[in-house]
């Protein structure tokens, strides 16, 4: 069992989550309830993830962070740092090709919010920013614990790009999912089928986990 | 009217407005019009939900909205019953009412939302969810929020409440309730308040003066007696549902003047604001159609008798709908009569009739191509 393949992806899948969440709430509200020009090709723009192959995904990824591009240039002029082949590039990879995930339950979330609740706030005086704790975030709260879970699980599980774009360091970019293929390559059969298992448990208990609790969401608003 | 609500509306798109209102503190206006009307619309630029191209929204000596001010819903003191109440489903009634009290300290929240509830006669739910109340509940929650956001805590006059179609979605038992209940609450509330219906029953129950909207314009502003049984025109006239349209023309002897119509001589019961030679058009209300005896013999003192054949009769609840066409004109006219006078008088299709029109009940209005 590789312990601090473990911690890094845990590490990796709670910064994404944290990272992701704030930033998807923000992009749901509009893609949501407004209408704009070039709405449904930002929309398919957020959703290629979902459907790319993570090794193409993971190549342009390595080149847009790569020392030779303006962002990876200027992280390490600014850290010291790369973002290739570290941490901080697995994590900025893992919040791009996770964005569909953190952000379709959430927009779904807010389409079900009808305006007129949030027309009621505003009538009792409720600020724009009020009104999305009060209303809008308790509301749309099943859709953001499908993001949560979703995208934690989720990042756990990557391999593609994760192998891409951060290499395989001990305890810097192994991942879970890439330690399991090490074991393979080695023939550890053992190895592999621990971690193997363990990652299952994991996943099946977060979106058992997640179950219920949107179940007992529904009962609260029924 | 330095306290009441005043707006005019204009704008061409996307909804037409040309509209111009005005309530006073206390008084109970009600915005009615068939669906379409834009009566929705008005109300929702009075709570600053939507934004008009022009015009102009005062309340309580506070301008809302004029060229280049628009005070955004937050800032406006707007109660607002919205037509499906648009209850909070996460939160208890309770917390629904202290929405509308967020400024205040927890506690006082509390206790001030628990007040209103109890006004509306809540007692006892103050913990369910709106999912765990009727429709009626519902709607008495959706209306003390309303209260609570429109009158501040000292009882002092301030904003504005607005009920877009609140009885709409109720049955008939408890709409009736609920309507007889805001008749009597209101009396207390000491702001404007503002009613959107497409019920003219409604409205003569509740209003205090009515606004008459089409296409967004407003048509006619009185009491709402004063407008359905005067109304200014003869579009008007069947806007208000008066199907007893007919045409005619004022003549007049020695301050004695009447209606020409059909060759005959119609009595009127005040002098017309036509001079001799207008030609009008005219209604009559149902109620002003009175059926007279069937051993009925002519006397000078009869008002306006005519002779007509039944048409059809339709029984509605105690009443009975006629339909009659007139003998000499074979033009329709409709009224409605208790169920045990058209028993008696063996209304049927077919039967021969004498009514009379009233001459009091005689409105004249100006003449118009089309009659609406």
């Amino acid at each position: 069992m590789d312990w601090s393949a473990l911690g890094l992806s845990l590490k990796l899948a709670a910064w994404t989550t944290l990272l992701l969440l704030p930033l998807a709430v923000l992009l749901a509200r509009p893609l949501a309830w407004s209408r704009f020009a070039g709405k449904g090709l930002l929309e398919a723009l957020v959703a290629l993830p979902l459907v790319l192959p993570p090794t193409v995904l993971g190549f342009y990824l390595l080149y847009a962070l790569g020392g030779n591009s303006w962002l990876g240039h200027g992280y390490a002029a600014l850290t010291g740092r790369t973002l290739v082949f570290s941490f901080d590039g697995l994590l900025v990879a893992s919040l791009i090709f996770n964005l569909p995930f953190a952000l379709q339950p959430i927009q779904r979330g807010f389409d079900a919010i009808p305006r007129a609740a949030r027309e009621a706030a505003w009538t009792c005086g409720l600020s724009p920013w009020r009104t999305l704790w009060r209303v809008e975030l308790p509301l749309a709260w099943p859709g953001l614990l499908s993001a949560i879970v979703l995208t934690f699980a989720h990042t756990l599980g990557e391999f593609g790009v994760v192998l891409m774009v951060g290499g395989n360091i001990s305890s810097e970019t192994r991942t879970v999912a890439i330690a399991i293929y090490d074991r393979v390559q080695a023939l550890d059969q053992e190895g592999a089928a621990s971690m193997s298992a363990l990652l299952v448990a994991i996943s099946f208990a977060a979106i058992a986990s997640l179950n219920l609790l949107t179940r007992r969401i529904g009962r609260r608003d029924g | 009217m330095a306290e009441g609500l005043s707006a005019t509306l204009r704008q061409s798109a996307p909804v037409k407005l040309d509209c111009s209102l005005a309530c006073a503190a206390g008084e109970l206006l009600a915005l009615v019009g068939p669906s379409g009307s834009g009566k929705t619309t008005v109300l929702r630029c009075i709570a600053g939900l939507q934004r008009p191209a022009q015009g102009r929204i005062a309340c309580g000596g506070e301008v809302w909205f004029e060229r280049g001010l628009f005070m955004p819903a937050q800032r406006r003191r707007v109660g607002m019953v919205f037509q499906e109440y648009s209850l909070l489903p996460h939160l208890s009634a309770e917390d629904n009412v202290a929405l509308a009290l967020w400024h205040l300290p927890r506690l006082e929240q509390r206790r001030s939302a628990r007040q209103w509830l109890a006004r509306a006669h809540l007692e006892g739910l103050e913990q369910r969810r709106p999912g765990q109340l009727s429709g009626g509940q519902q709607q008495r929650v959706a209306l003390a929020r309303a209260l609570a956001r429109a009158i501040r805590g000292d009882g002092q006059a301030s904003g504005v409440l607005l009920l877009d179609e609140p009885f709409a979605a109720l049955d008939q038992a408890t709409r009736r309730k609920l309507q007889q209940e805001l008749a009597k609450l209101r009396r207390e509330l000491p702001i404007p308040i503002v009613l959107v219906t497409h019920d003219l029953d409604e409205a003569r129950l509740l209003a205090d003066r009515m606004v008459l909207l089409h296409h967004g314009q407003s048509l006619q502003q009185g009491a709402p007696e004063e407008v359905l049984s005067r109304p200014a025109d003869a579009r008007i006239a069947r806007l208000v549902g008066h199907t007893n349209l007919f045409e005619g023309e004022v003549i007049g002897e020695a301050g004695q003047a009447a209606l020409l119509w059909q060759g005959r001589r119609l009595k009127l019961g005040q002098a017309p604001r036509y001079r001799p030679g207008t030609r009008v058009r005219w209604l009559v209300a149902p109620e002003g159609v009175l059926l007279l005896r069937r051993d009925w013999q002519p006397r000078e003192s009869d008002e306006n008798p005519l002779a007509a054949v039944v048409e059809d009769a339709i029984s509605l609840g105690a009443f009975t709908q006629v339909g009659l066409r007139l003998e000499d004109s074979a033009l329709p006219l409709s009224f409605s009569l208790p169920n045990h006078v058209a028993r008696r008088h063996e209304i049927a299709p077919g039967a021969a009739v004498r009514v009379s029109l009233l001459a009091d009940a005689i409105h004249l209005m100006p003449w118009s191509e089309s009659g609406g």
